[in-house]
């Protein structure tokens, strides 16, 4: 490493560091400027106004419970199913992987749309909901109402936690917890002492991604959500507020932004500190 | 023999237990959530007759947003491939002030919320806003454009390329270059001979990721796009949102089953190139 970085000329380095500078002010500095710069453009009383609309309140609940319910259900999936991956061998495993991250790769409205064909008018999924509804005298509606909301939400953000974890279990191997079965642990027991101190930051940073996407998620509730006011969350409270078209309605779309700009922020400086953890674990089991 | 022997004892008894109970769970899990809902727009889309599939996915709107989505994730993704191989470097190879902070911004498109990404470089890049106003005095119009579109597509595209690049070109062995340095190459042809052939794979994966999510990005590029259908500044999720809108399930299925067939190809170019590269590392 030492002689590469002295084989190269001060010139290059220069050349190089001012083209990533300026790269990443243009493209994402001015952006994130700009959001807090707009946001205040009517000033802070303003501001603070905007967060505390009706619309904006019941969305930041909507948005809330999405995120929480998001974050458990895939945390608990990420848990299982990197246990699965990472400590047995079995046909198929490759394309469990794969599966998983199906939600990566494709278009979050494709999300929401495969919710309304599975729970809306002519899914093959309304005719259970309707016997449940019969059968318990419920009203329980799935598309269009905040269950619906939920379903996409878990749905983007599913990989998130076992994304985060199965690189640090597999990096970790299994000869610890197979010591620790054959001198009798229970799997949860073996889980809890051995396997969970591993990836404690893996685990926490996966579901801060979970969080921070669940709060951010727009085309797959976009497709699911139609009322505002009753089942919009923030960032369709935001498309609402900024296609309102009034000067006033865009700076307010700005204010709601910012707080989630603020989230993103605070996201980006969790996994630093957590990066800069695992380095130094490693570095501790190296010495 | 011996390992093979092992390797099958292994299989048949494991030592550590709950493969039964976190296979089921992973499995239930993900049928209900990710698989069945993707089957039902399988089945549902099933339901149309080729040639009706044919006629809808024809039409002349249609074709337009594909070609628009196509092109403005491809020119992204070379730009962003470009961008990110020096960003990948400079964090990687080189030591300066800010550093730290440089890579911490890399990640600000993942952690930013799209609609939240749209409506910024929407009104930064307006005829009014702060890029848009001197922009457009050197005669450059960029929202409601397809150069809109395709900043957009930057934006959210490149930290899936420095990503993609930075572990390998960390983990990178030296003495290859040490070699062709002794043996009097320059640094160029260093560069281009030995360096570069062996990031081409993480680059392509790079590529890859970024241009299936412009392929299918939403919230971030309608509204620097303008959606008009004149100036073919339509993107395909628009277009099925659009169909969703106005109840045509029809449409909005067989668009969507198109998008899955190239996502599912790009899923599984992405997955060749990394265990091609997985191989190539452990034979090093």
């Amino acid at each position: 490493m030492q002689e590469n970085k002295r084989k190269e000329s001060k010139a290059t380095q220069i050349v190089l560091i001012t083209i990533s500078v300026l790269f990443i002010t243009l493209m994402l500095v001015i952006p994130l400027i700009s959001v807090i710069n707009n946001s205040l453009s009517e000033g802070v009383s303003f501001y603070f106004k905007s967060l505390q609309t009706e619309y904006v309140l019941s969305a930041l609940k909507i948005t809330l419970l999405a995120t929480v319910i998001a974050a458990v259900v895939n945390s608990f999936f990420g848990i299982m199913a990197a246990w699965l991956i990472t400590k047995f061998s079995f046909k198929g495993k490759q394309l469990l992987a794969t599966l998983i991250d199906i939600p990566f790769s494709i278009s979050p409205v494709i999300a929401g749309l495969a919710f309304i064909m599975t729970f809306g008018r002519l899914g093959w999924g309304s005719n259970y909901i309707d016997k449940i509804n019969e059968f318990f005298g419920t009203n329980i509606q799935i598309v269009f109402a905040i269950p619906g909301v939920i379903l996409a939400t878990v749905f983007v953000t599913f990989p998130f936690v076992s994304r985060e974890i199965i690189p640090v279990l597999n990096a970790q191997g299994k000869e610890e917890e197979e010591a620790a079965a054959l001198m009798g642990a229970s799997g949860f027991m073996i889980f809890r002492k051995i396997t969970f101190p591993h990836i404690k930051w893996a685990f926490l940073y996966g579901i801060i991604l979970c969080t921070s996407r669940a709060l951010g998620e727009f085309g797959a509730v976009n497709a699911l959500s139609k009322t505002r006011g009753e089942t919009f969350t923030l960032p369709l409270e935001i498309d609402a507020l900024y296609l309102s078209g009034s000067n006033d309605s865009i700076t307010s779309a700005f204010a709601v932004s910012s707080i989630l700009v603020f989230i993103a922020i605070a996201v980006i400086i969790v996994r630093n500190i957590v990066e800069f953890k695992a380095k130094k674990k490693l570095e501790h089991i190296e010495s | 023999m011996k390992g093979h022997k092992i390797k099958k004892y292994i299989r048949k008894d494991r030592v550590i237990p709950g493969f039964d109970l976190t296979m089921g769970i992973s499995l239930l899990m993900l049928s209900f959530i990710i698989l069945l809902p993707l089957v039902s727009v399988l089945v549902f889309s099933f339901k149309l007759t080729p040639t009706e599939f044919f006629r809808l996915v024809t039409k002349e709107n249609i074709l337009n947003a594909f070609r628009t989505s196509i092109l403005c994730s491809v020119i992204a993704s070379f730009i962003n491939c470009f961008f990110g191989m020096i960003l990948a470097w400079v964090l990687v190879r080189y030591d300066f002030f800010g550093k730290r902070l440089l890579d911490g911004l890399i990640e600000l498109p993942f952690a930013l919320p799209t609609a939240v990404a749209g409506i910024t470089l929407s009104k930064l890049y307006s005829d009014t806003g702060m890029l848009g106003k001197p922009l457009t005095i050197l005669g450059l119009k960029v929202s409601y454009t397809k150069l809109g579109l395709t900043i957009a597509l930057i934006f959210i595209g490149i930290p899936f390329v420095v990503r993609a690049i930075q572990p390998v070109l960390e983990n990178l062995d030296s003495q290859y270059e040490e070699a062709a340095y002794i043996l009097g190459a320059s640094k160029a042809k260093t560069f281009f001979k030995v360096i570069l052939p062996e990031l081409r794979p993480a680059l392509l994966t790079g590529f890859g990721l970024a241009f299936a999510r412009g392929i299918g990005e939403y919230g971030s590029v309608i509204y620097i796009s303008g959606n008009s259908a004149k100036e073919q500044t339509q993107v395909v999720s628009y277009i099925i949102m659009q169909k969703l809108n106005y109840v045509d399930y029809a449409s909005a299925t067989a668009i969507a089953l198109v998008m899955l067939i190239i996502s599912f190809f790009i899923l599984l170019f992405i997955n060749i190139l990394q265990i091609c590269q997985s191989r190539r590392t452990n034979h090093v």
